[in-house]
């Protein structure tokens, strides 16, 4: 099963490879990992999607929590959350296509960012599933550059992940 | 007062109460040699190669209750260290590293011995730190200790680069520590310990399966409380040997690959089984399919929560210090009126007796011509009383030793179990003796084992230990060849080791007394002599069987129940 787990670390040099160290040590899957520093700056928010086992995610949890600086770790799918990607798309836009990529960027809510002779630059943001059905809908032959964050996960309402 | 990093450095070992420092100097390290020279209440070990630094830093840990360190350089010196730490690592062995790094403004540049000490030791340190700064060097130490006992102890290394142990601060040792990120439990969940303790209560045919974990929070006499409270048969894993007295009836011996019969069929067999400090590897369960065919609870002891559910389902999973948690048990089972059913307990009491005589126990033939090495082993545990500290190499000589010699005390049985490195039991052998300077201190290794560290005689010649070298000399590395034996059609492939040295010259040669012994009449009075020089290495060249193997055997990936018996070969 897809699991899509948020945590806090302390924002030092080589914390990042504590982590990704781990699920490459364990064998663990990661379908994308982000991180940035919080408002606190001593603080890293990170986010990663993997999946497993529910065996291989309670280890996954629980190998994350003995991370020295790993500060709390939260499984967002184990309840309510809101998933959100940002993806930078170049297209090859020529000729009639130009309308028809600007119409389907709107019905998507994306935003034009940069336009060329031949290219759009769109920025799209939303779940995994509508930015893969945005590229369906393009079609892979304008593609010419994509650009995904992964995912950044958050729980609704007072699911809050705080030090 | 200011101080420098390196003085800053030795000030903190001498704060955290540290008597002895193993290690290797270098470039790298040079400003703390100065400043360790300038004092005298840490005495450093100077060591032959870096792995025993490491390996005797550990020794002495297991031993004691105290944290091991050690001290090398970077580069070349931190990478000879990193089986030594891994070693600490996989046996969760309390131990602090301290490596010399290039100079900050060199990192990254390819600079003369770099290497990234803390990406290379990551995978198998409890945690580990650069400091770039002078001013956090006292901190940085300070939390080294504090992670490397706390909790699920380990081996923390702190890396400091030269130019940052030449510069000054202001010394100020942090009275305490405080790590947002980490808190390792204390206690366990009271309801979880009540639920444990009731379905103990109920059992009909408990069994106890205690681990290292038992020894590394010195809670023997909580363990044995236990188990002589409610009357269980209790086995020990090779890392758990010691933490509850071999002599005692309710001891069915160890268990897993090379364990007796009685405690594997009893962990087959059993319907309540209290792990305590023990993380269900993969040498002591065998195939966890096999495993988990036969229902049973499983309570789960330990601090660790990633050590519960790895393996195997757990029904009461309780984490918590192992003193704290037993303390508690202890008290709530003494507290109830129910007892353990008498009749259901003789039943099972039984049951386990008779797989002591069908699995015909712990034997050996032995001979009056060839030295068979578990009668070595035998007259080891008679002539020292069963009370000597033991250390061992990686191979067939350790599982004869860890079944042979019945530890009746804990830290006493001194083996790498985990990472299971040859080239352990010598340098191990020096922390151990250091340690405990008037005692018996063994070390029982093989030929192949010894050579992987045996320049650390030169280290035993200078600082006067007086260790008794036990090898089990059978000509074979003998657990590899056992292997090729049983699975391998008998193409014993690299498994002969051609051209040995005479070993009674080598430790001649440092200075020791060799002592080569071919008969097995021979074996109680050259022992009996190597022991009466107290004050002498002696190292025993012990002749032995080069075709005896280890018995029982779980073939690995196997059922615990399949087990090899000696008669069935
Ligand atoms: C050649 C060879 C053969 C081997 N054959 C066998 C064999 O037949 N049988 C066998 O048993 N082993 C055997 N081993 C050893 C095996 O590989 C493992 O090292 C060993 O079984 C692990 O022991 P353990 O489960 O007690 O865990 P340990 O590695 O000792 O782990 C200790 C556990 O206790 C926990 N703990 C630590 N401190 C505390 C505390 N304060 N409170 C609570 N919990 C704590 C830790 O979190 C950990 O889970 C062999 C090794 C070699 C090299
Ligand atoms: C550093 C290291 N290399 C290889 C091994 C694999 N290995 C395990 S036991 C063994 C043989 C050990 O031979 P010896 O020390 O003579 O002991 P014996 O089994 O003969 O008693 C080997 C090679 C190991 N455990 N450690
Ligand atoms: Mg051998």
């Amino acid at each position: 099963m897809r699991h899509i787990i948020s945590l806090l670390m302390e924002n030092e040099a080589g914390a990042l490879s504590r982590v990704a160290g781990l699920f490459s040590a364990r064998g663990y899957n990661i379908e994308s990992l982000t991180v940035a520093p919080t408002e606190d700056a001593t603080l890293s928010r990170m986010t990663i999607v993997t999946s497993g086992s529910d065996a291989v995610i309670e280890q996954i949890n629980k190998q994350l929590n003995k991370l020295v600086d790993v500060v709390s770790v939260m499984d967002l799918s184990e309840g309510e959350h809101i998933e959100r990607e940002l993806m930078l798309l170049k297209l090859r836009a020529e000729g009639e296509a130009r309308e028809e990529l600007k119409r389907l960027t709107d019905i998507f809510r994306g935003r034009i960012l940069d336009v060329s002779d031949h290219t759009y630059t769109i920025e799209l943001t939303g779940s995994r599933v509508k930015l893969d059905s945005f590229i369906d809908a393009i079609g892979r032959d304008l593609i010419l550059e994509t650009v995904r964050t992964g995912a950044s996960g958050i729980g609704r309402g007072n699911r809050i992940l705080k030090l | 007062m200011e101080m420098t990093g390196a003085e800053i450095t030795i000030r903190c070992l001498q704060e955290e109460g540290v008597e002895y420092l193993f290690g290797y100097p270098g470039g790298a390290v040079l400003h703390i040699y100065d400043a360790l020279f300038q004092q005298d209440k840490v005495k450093h070990i100077l060591v032959r190669h870096e792995q025993a630094a490491v390996h005797a830093a550990d020794g002495y840990a297991r031993s004691s209750d105290k944290v091991g360190v050690a001290l090398v350089t970077s580069g070349p010196g931190l990478t000879n260290a990193v089986t030594g730490i891994a070693t600490a690592y996989l046996d969760s062995i309390p131990m602090v590293v301290i490596s010399g790094q290039v100079p900050t403004f060199a990192i990254g540049e390819d600079a003369f011995q770099e290497v990234d000490a803390v990406g290379i030791t990551r995978p198998c340190v409890k945690h580990n730190f650069l400091v770039k700064d002078v001013k956090d060097i006292a901190s940085t130490i300070k939390k080294a200790f504090y992670l490397a006992k706390s909790g699920r102890p380990g081996p923390v290394l702190v890396d400091i680069p030269k130019d940052v142990s030449g510069q000054k601060t202001e010394f100020v040792y942090p009275a305490s520590v405080n790590i947002r990120s980490y808190h390792p439990q204390g206690r366990g969940d009271s309801a979880q310990i009540r639920h444990a303790a009731q379905l103990m209560l109920e059992a009909k045919r408990p069994m106890i399966y205690a681990g290292g974990g038992v020894v590394l929070s010195d809670s023997s006499a909580q363990l044995t409380d236990l188990v002589r409270l409610l009357g269980f048969p209790c086995t020990n894993t090779l890392m758990g040997l010691g933490g509850f007295p071999a002599n005692d009836k309710q001891f069915v011996g160890m268990l897993g690959m090379h364990g007796t019969y009685e405690a594997n069929m009893a962990m087959q067999h059993c319907d309540v089984l209290v792990a305590i400090g023990a993380r269900f590897d993969d040498r002591v369960i065998g195939n966890v399919e096999h495993f988990a065919q036969v229902p049973r609870k499983i309570i789960h002891i330990d601090i660790d929560p990633s050590s519960i559910a790895k393996r195997v389902k757990v029904d009461v999973p309780i984490v918590g210090d192992l003193k704290l948690v037993l303390t508690e048990l202890l008290e709530v089972l003494r507290a109830s009126r129910q007892k353990p059913d008498a009749a259901e307990m003789a039943a099972w009491w039984k049951q386990v007796d008779e797989w002591r005589v069908t699995g015909g126990g712990l034997r050996y033939k032995n001979s009056s011509e060839i030295i068979k090495p578990q009668f070595v082993i035998e007259t080891l545990h008679k002539l020292t009383g069963g009370d000597a500290f033991v250390t061992s190499d990686v191979g067939q000589h350790q599982m004869w030793a860890a079944q042979y010699y019945k530890f009746n005390h804990p830290r006493r049985w001194i083996n790498s179990g985990g990472l299971g490195t040859m080239g352990f039991g010598l340098p191990a052998a020096m922390g151990v003796q250091l340690k405990h300077p008037g005692e018996t201190v063994a070390c029982v290794t093989g030929e192949g084992s010894i050579q992987m560290n045996i320049q650390e005689l030169s280290t035993c010649k200078q600082y006067h230990l007086p260790i008794k070298v036990l090898s089990l000399n059978n000509g074979y590395l003998g657990m590899v060849r056992q292997w090729q034996e049983f699975f391998h059609g008998n193409r014993f492939s690299e498994s002969y080791m051609d051209a040995l040295p005479d070993f009674v010259k080598v430790a001649e040669a440092y200075g020791h007394i060799g002592m080569r012994i071919d008969k097995p009449a021979d074996v109680e009075p050259a022992m009996k002599e190597a022991f009466s020089r107290k004050n002498d290495l002696v190292f025993m060249d012990f002749r032995t069987d080069s075709t005896e193997n280890v018995f029982p055997m779980v073939p690995g990936g196997k059922g615990l129940s399949e087990v090899v018996l000696a008669e069935d070969l």
